[in-house]
């Protein structure tokens, strides 16, 4: 029924030499790059504190091996033997399963708009960070210069910043208003260098990785160092990693651990497919697959250790000036000579003023000051990157420094990523021959690039990111699992275990053990199942809702929570199934041509029956 | 008697400069915070000094040109350093009203911060705001500059990417049609073999071919 070589044969994806890898490490390089993003800075740290510390290694490394490893060398091996990206090699295994590569092609193509926003915001911050004082580290003037802008002094400074300097946030996802010119040229600017970096494919590509991959390291390393030796990083790491082995009763953390795992190695988009097409075909892939998913994860625990140093600092000096605050107070109303109460005397001093005036003293405006509050101010996503992380660095000794090297650390976190994205649209397109021949790969790279950067330009009006959190919860999670359930179970059970088996004993020189033939057929289906219905149902749970900033809101610094206008919900639906319905649309496709082509030609009795039984 | 009208002075006065006075305004003063080890006592030097600065200020507000430092009264000194200060006439027996004590200090306030070594924050006038400062807006702003170097390296890094491909996609189409074209020319005139050409039964000049050397050459010698 398929096309599929045996194993001496291999196949290339198009009549002219395949590009290859200059050597193994690009290969590594660009596959680490691709599955180490934005999310194991910002999302990692979060779940790990919030689901009790150090106990949240235990769900995350079964996740890892049970879910992420097996997935993971699945796709290695099928992009390495079958020589085409994803959408080639779905159709090469089965023709019915072509819509799972059309499928992984769309997701990609929603997650790389998406994603090269993100990496616009970090740009537009990068480029602000070139200045001493930071903008975001003083309110402006308001318009008769009496005092400062009232938005502002209600809410932070930095959050003044990034809500209304950066993206003029609206207070409602209908409200579009118009496109904001500097999140365009930054976009303009953003997808330029991508395009840069892809114009060629793995060529251009493969050079780039060299620093936009080892990069990161290297400033997470700066970041380590210097915020281990920041006062108050010890009681950032110790409330981080310290267990709490109760979390493991709920399932929530168990959910969140599958999904994190299951994101951060960027599975069932194609890109590692499309980056192991390049490969030569006797490549050992199990070891590369366990390889750079350690190497994930190990990134994973280093960021979070580098971010939460940083954190416990800013929760110290938080709670510091909280103190302070106080003290002033004290002093201010009773009169008490300059710094005759520190920090460390403020309760004793207080307790005293209270026994002896307790009327004046609850007159005072005084906060409750206690570092675990601090501590527990926490936050993911671009909560993490643009308000709290940005504030931390606004009290180290050389801010704009530090700025420069946090965002430009996140721009080339990001880029690698994008330039998996950018391979897993790229290839398939190649495979295909969508355009003719003689048209050079950088007119379809541009023409791509060009694409997605008009598309993208809806992100950059006033509800651009509220778009950009329904994009990224409803775009890109279910569609990514339902996916992933359907590349196991097509290799599994379509291709059949016993010649994939066959395929990688070719390859790596070793037949696959029997952990590897458990998780395949039994436990990661199950798992991905479980996960998607457990989704599903946590979706389902609360009607969808989003956490608006609007400044007139009577509780304003609180976001306001807004539930989704009709229109929106029908946008999300449509988001979260069209892309996996590829699948279903061409296999009925296959088979109504099947069919046909049978009624025509009924006694040579060419329809072949496929694996599932069905007679046409 | 002398006594008397001493304490009847300090009495009146008394009542010009108390605390929530009218015209009274309080003024707290941050020495440590600002200075830390160079901070300087307060005492009674520092005090005249500050009468000083207010009695100048009001000396620049027109019709009160012969504001005295002796009409300038303080009271209520706290450890904190903070306590309050009115400025009277020159009978002595009024106080000047706010409004005018206010816009003088605002007008001069620079002036009274630099003879202490404070600033706003840490010499603070109650119920006086202080003018805020003008932002700092340079004419360009820093991230456009920024911004056009990145564009401008990316474009040219592109330009340059896009032209060597049109290049070597040139070479390589210009290479084959070139070989064509040479052998289809010689074939005409000279044949060749494997793109070496071979003139056959040309005794031009006569060619030593160095495979058949005599048995003696070919053996090293002793």
């Amino acid at each position: 029924m398929a096309r599929t070589p045996g194993p001496d044969q291999p196949v290339d994806g198009g009549g002219e030499e395949r590009p290859a890898w200059d050597n193994k490490l690009q290969y590594l390089l660009s596959c680490v790059g691709f599955a180490v993003g934005l999310g194991n800075l910002w999302r990692f740290p979060y779940l790990c504190q919030t689901h009790g510390g150090g106990a949240f290694l235990i769900p995350y490394i079964i996740a890892l091996a049970f879910e992420g490893i097996p997935l993971f060398h699945i796709e290695l091996a099928v992009g390495q033997r079958l020589r085409r990206g994803s959408v080639g090699a779905w159709t090469a295994i089965s023709p019915y399963l072509g819509g799972m590569g059309l499928g992984c092609f769309t997701v990609s193509f929603l997650v790389s708009l998406y994603y090269n926003t993100v990496l616009t915001w970090v740009l537009w911050y990068l480029l602000n960070s070139f200045q001493h004082p930071l903008p975001w580290s003083a309110c402006p003037l308001d318009l008769n210069r009496t005092g400062l802008v009232q938005e502002c002094r209600d809410s932070s400074p930095v959050s003044y910043f990034w809500y209304r300097r950066t993206l003029n946030v609206s207070a409602d996802i209908g409200d579009s208003g118009p496109v904001q010119w500097r999140l365009l040229v930054c976009l303009a600017v953003s997808w330029a260098v991508v395009y840069l970096c892809v114009i060629r494919g793995i060529e251009t590509t493969g050079k780039a990785i060299y620093f936009t991959a080892l990069f990161p390291y290297l400033v997470l390393t700066v970041f380590l160092v210097r915020g281990l030796t920041l006062p108050g990083a010890m009681q950032g790491l110790t409330y981080l990693f310290t267990p709490d082995l109760r979390v493991l009763q709920n399932p929530r953390v168990w959910l969140d651990a599958a999904t994190q795992i299951f994101f951060s190695l960027s599975l069932a988009l194609g890109g590692h497919i499309a980056f192991a097409s390049y490969n030569p075909p006797r490549n050992n892939c199990r070891r590369d697959a366990v390889s750079i998913a350690l190497v994930n994860s190990m990134t994973s625990l280093y960021a979070s250790i580098a971010v939460f140093s940083v954190l416990g600092f800013k929760a110290a000096s938080d709670h510091g000036r909280c103190l302070d605050r106080n003290i002033l107070h004290l002093i201010n109303a009773f009169d008490l000579p300059e710094q005759s109460v520190s920090r460390d005397t403020y309760t004793a001093a207080l307790a005293r003023l209270n026994a002896s005036q307790p009327a004046q003293v609850a007159g005072l405006p005084l906060e409750a000051c206690r570092l675990e509050d601090f501590l527990d101010k926490s936050a993911s996503g671009t909560g993490l990157a643009f308000i709290v992380f940005t504030e931390a660095v606004l009290h180290m000794p050389g801010a704009p420094v530090w700025a420069v090297l946090f965002f430009g650390m996140l721009f080339s976190l990001g880029l690698s990523s994008m330039f998996g994205n950018m391979e897993s649209i790229i290839t398939p397109l190649l495979d295909l021959g969508v355009m003719p021949r003689r048209v050079p790969k950088e007119m379809l790279t541009g023409l791509a690039c060009l694409l997605c950067f008009f598309t993208a330009t809806c992100f950059t009006l006033r509800s651009g990111s509220y778009w950009l959190e329904i994009f990224d919860q409803y775009a890109a999670a279910l569609n990514l699992i339902l996916l992933a359930f359907f590349e196991v179970v097509g290799v599994a059970y379509v291709y059949g275990m016993k010649r994939f088996c066959d395929d990688i004993a070719w390859m790596t020189g070793r037949r696959p053990g029997f952990y590897w033939r458990a998780t395949w057929k039994v436990v990661s289906p199950l798992l991905l199942l479980t996960i998607f219905l457990a989704y599903v149902a946590l979706l389902a749970s609360s009607p969808p809702h989003y956490k608006a900033w609007n400044p007139r809101y009577e509780r304003f610094p609180l976001r306001q929570e807004k539930p989704y206008p009709g229109w929106v919900l029908a946008a999300c639906v449509l988001l979260s199934f069209l892309p996996t319905l590829w699948v279903p649309v061409v296999a009925l496709g296959q088979l109504l041509a099947q069919c046909r082509q049978k009624t025509r030609d009924p006694p040579q009795d060419r329809c072949p029956k496929p694996r599932g039984g069905r007679a046409c | 008697m002398l006594w008397l009208l001493f304490f009847l002075v300090t009495a009146i006065h008394a009542d010009l400069c108390r605390p929530d006075a009218e015209n009274a305004f309080k003024v707290r003063l941050s020495i440590r915070t600002a200075l830390g080890d160079k901070a300087y006592a307060w005492d009674a030097n520092e005090e005249y000094l500050f009468k000083a600065m207010v009695a100048f200020s009001m000396r620049k507000v027109p019709n009160r040109e012969t504001t005295e430092i002796s009409h300038v009264l303080l009271c209520n000194v706290t450890q904190r350093v903070s306590f309050w200060f009115v400025v009277t006439d020159p009978s002595r027996n009024h106080t000047l009203p706010a409004v005018e004590v206010q816009s003088a200090i605002r007008m001069n306030r620079n002036r009274i911060n630099n003879a202490f070594f404070l600033n706003d924050q840490t010499l603070e006038f109650l119920r006086i705001p202080s003018t805020l400062a003008p932002p700092t807006d340079p004419s360009v702003p820093i991230w456009i500059i920024i911004f056009g170097v990145i564009f401008c390296i990316v474009l040219v890094a592109t330009m340059l990417l896009i032209i060597s491909g049109i290049r070597q996609h040139r070479r390589k189409n210009k290479g084959p049609s070139e070989m064509e074209d040479s052998e289809d020319k010689c074939e005409n005139v000279i044949t060749i073999e494997n793109g070496i050409p071979c003139d056959p039964l040309d005794m031009k000049g006569g060619h030593i071919n160095d495979a058949f050397v005599t048995e003696d050459e070919r053996l090293t010698p002793l």
